[in-house]
């Protein structure tokens, strides 16, 4: 099936082409505003973007598939990301990443069996100097310990519906 | 939703970049730029010819703030300019380094200071073109830039014809997503190209020359482009007065790991020493703690042990018998020592854990990050993940302590970029200085240290 953009994609993507001296530096950019609106990104979807940029399709995956944030298959609903590096992990990342994938049940880099969450760590976020932290979809949670993450995941669970998605891994 | 927290500035610190930026009511505003004099530097220097301002910056001698050190001026000198074809300007604000989160302040909290010190660059070195290539993690801090352009081009300062004059340049951002490699600059113009973010091999790829679009290009840290507009504000022989000689100007650093205040701290270089950062301006271990390690420019530096003396000559001629503590905190103090001040990160490591997994945790983190080109680093940072996670969890033998060592050794100068380096380092460093500890872990029960508590791998 074709991908169909949506109108708002559409535009943007015409906007953010002309800004660049050349064509196939939009890539990333646009890679970021479809994966935001549609969650991840097909092969067909690919082979759009390739279109608006004169590409092979190929110039575009091998984008997708070199950059950790892009991806290929959806995650929950919550992109949950807890530095793993040494700056967090001297002060209790591995522990505080423990905490969210207990509150949701998960493991790591799986959609949690309520749909609500996909739990990954994440290097360095350049916020070492409060560690350990976690990126909830754009948001910085800085100086997180066992009971904030426990308040953050409550905070989750009300804000977000659960959605059980038939267990399949969501990406390698 | 941005709140990065204001921390109170330490009586010991200059503050020429951060000088704003923790004010209570000072926000990221054009409005409240301008009202703390923003953008008077930018009408200066278009009044300037681009050669007087490039002189100024060679004269101030400010070196580098993203991780190599190198003079400003310098690299603004060889770019190639008989070539005709375009130049351009790329602001790194990849800022991925473990343990750096300066230039994360002054994005999110002082965003105009960045454009002002880009424009006034960008007309310098007479680019086509600026960009800011901000990692993905940052999404506030793109959206934070991308407003502030915004209003910088309303008032004439970014765009067509900047300040009335026949001189214009567009500056837009563009987002990274999660690769650390793109912030070797190389691996980030071919990022930026739209390409996976492989870097290029120098000769012949210097940026300078042959950069974006195989036009002359120059890639400078958020920190770096900041402190040009302070050097046309002060002039750049009175701005080579700040610091000292071959250091000058102030620094970031960027205070993590086992210290009782970690932050972000603005230093006069040389003015103080790593004790002064750890123990009077960063409050010391935990109680109880005694230091362990200090890594002190960014997790690729050698580490420094704890206890160990560094002696030599110093540029001056002067003899130096050092500990950490007394190790000035410039760019001079640290390469002394054997290690560097890299991107002025500063990570703590008190005696409650294991400095085999600390190695480890480091050693995970390069090992994801090689963009998998060369065979020494791609090979090579796996297998020292590999060993020194086998000695956290127990099983290695005595002879994979020699095995680790000599795999660092063979990464070094056999890549195509320093990621070689920067992988290498760490493993070569801490299996020298601590060598009796991984003896020790390569003797591990694997049964026994399932059970530990703390982990870091
Ligand atoms: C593996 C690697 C990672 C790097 N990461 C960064 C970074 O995140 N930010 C940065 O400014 N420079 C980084 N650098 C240094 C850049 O290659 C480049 O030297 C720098 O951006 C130049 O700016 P400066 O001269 O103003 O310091 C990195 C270098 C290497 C080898
Ligand atoms: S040294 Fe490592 S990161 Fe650099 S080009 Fe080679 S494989 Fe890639
Ligand atoms: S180590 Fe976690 S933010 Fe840098």
């Amino acid at each position: 099936m074709a991908f169909e953009p949506s109108p708002q994609l559409l535009e943007y993507t015409e906007k953010v082409i002309p800004r660049y001296p050349q064509k196939r530096s939009a890539i990333m950019m646009i890679l970021h505003a479809l994966q935001r609106e549609v969650g991840y990104i097909s092969l067909e979807a690919q082979e759009w973007i390739a279109a608006q940029l004169d590409l092979a399709p190929i110039k575009v995956r091998e984008v997708v598939t070199f950059y950790p944030f892009y991806r290929e298959h959806p995650i929950g609903k919550r992109h949950i990301r807890v530095c793993r590096t040494l700056s967090c992990a001297l002060n209790g990342g591995y522990q505080v990443c423990e905490k969210f994938k207990s509150e949701f049940i998960t493991g790591l880099n799986e959609i949690s069996p309520d749909g609500r969450v996909t739990v990954e760590f994440a290097e360095c976020l350049a916020s070492c100097g409060t560690g350990p932290v976690a990126l909830i979809d754009d948001d910085l949670h800085e100086n997180l310990t066992e009971e904030s993450v426990k308040a953050l995941c409550d905070q989750i669970k009300a804000e977000t519906p659960a959605a059980p998605v038939p267990a399949a891994p969501a990406h390698a | 939703m941005v709140h990065l927290s204001k921390p109170p500035v330490h009586p010991r610190e200059r503050r020429i970049i951060l000088k704003h930026a923790d004010e209570p009511d000072y926000d990221a505003s054009l409005e409240t730029y301008e009202r703390h004099g923003g953008y008077a530097e930018l009408r200066k220097a278009y009044a300037m010819k681009p050669e007087e301002i490039c002189q100024e910056v060679l004269d101030a001698g400010v070196r580098g703030r993203g991780g190599a050190g190198f003079p400003a001026g310098m690299k603004w000198k060889f770019l190639d300019r008989k070539s005709g074809k375009p130049i351009y300007l790329i602001c790194n604000a990849d800022e991925s380094e473990p343990g750096t989160f300066k230039d994360r302040q002054i994005m999110h909290k002082d965003p105009h200071q960045l454009v002002e010190g880009m424009m006034i660059t960008a007309y310098a070195i007479q680019a086509a073109q600026a960009f800011i290539y901000i990692r993905e993690e940052m999404p506030h801090g793109a959206r934070i830039l991308e407003a502030a352009i915004e209003e910088a081009r309303a008032k004439g300062y970014v765009g067509k014809n900047i300040l009335g004059s026949d001189y214009s340049c567009e500056l837009i951002v563009h987002r990274g997503a999660a690769a650390y490699i793109c912030g070797e600059e190389t691996g980030l113009i071919e990022s930026l190209e739209g390409k996976r973010a492989y870097p290029r091999i120098k000769p012949p790829y210097f940026p300078a020359a042959l950069g974006l679009y195989m036009c002359p290009t120059i890639v400078n840290n958020v920190e770096t482009l900041c402190h040009v507009k302070h050097i046309i504000a002060m002039g750049g022989k009175e701005y080579a007065k700040i610091g000292s000689p071959n250091n000058s100007g102030t620094r970031i650093w960027c205070l993590s790991g086992h210290v009782q205040n970690p932050g972000y701290y603005e230093l006069e270089c040389g003015a103080a020493t790593y004790g002064d950062l750890i123990y009077e301006i960063g409050g010391g271990l935990r109680p109880g703690r005694s230091l362990q390690a200090v890594i002190p420019g960014g997790s690729s530096a050698k580490v420094l042990r704890a206890g160990e003396r560094f002696t030599g000559k110093l540029r001056s001629g002067d003899a130096f018998d050092w500990g950490i503590e007394d190790i000035p905190l410039d760019f001079d103090g640290p390469a002394a020592a054997g290690s560097m001040s890299g991107s002025g990160a500063v990570i703590v490591v008190d005696d409650s854990v294991d400095i085999v997994e600390v190695l480890a945790n480091i050693n995970a983190f390069y090992a994801h990050e090689s963009c998998g080109q060369c065979t020494p680093c791609r090979e090579g940072s796996l297998w020292m993940k590999k060993i020194t996670t086998r000695m956290v969890n127990g099983g290695a033998r005595t002879e994979d302590v020699d095995l680790l060592a000599s795999i660092g050794d063979q990464i070094a100068g056999r890549t195509i970029c320093a990621h070689g380096e920067a992988c290498a380092w760490p493993t070569q460093s801490f299996v020298a200085k601590f060598r009796d500890k991984f003896l020790e872990a390569a003797g591990r029960d694997p049964a026994e240290q399932k059970k530990r508590p703390f982990r870091m791998v």
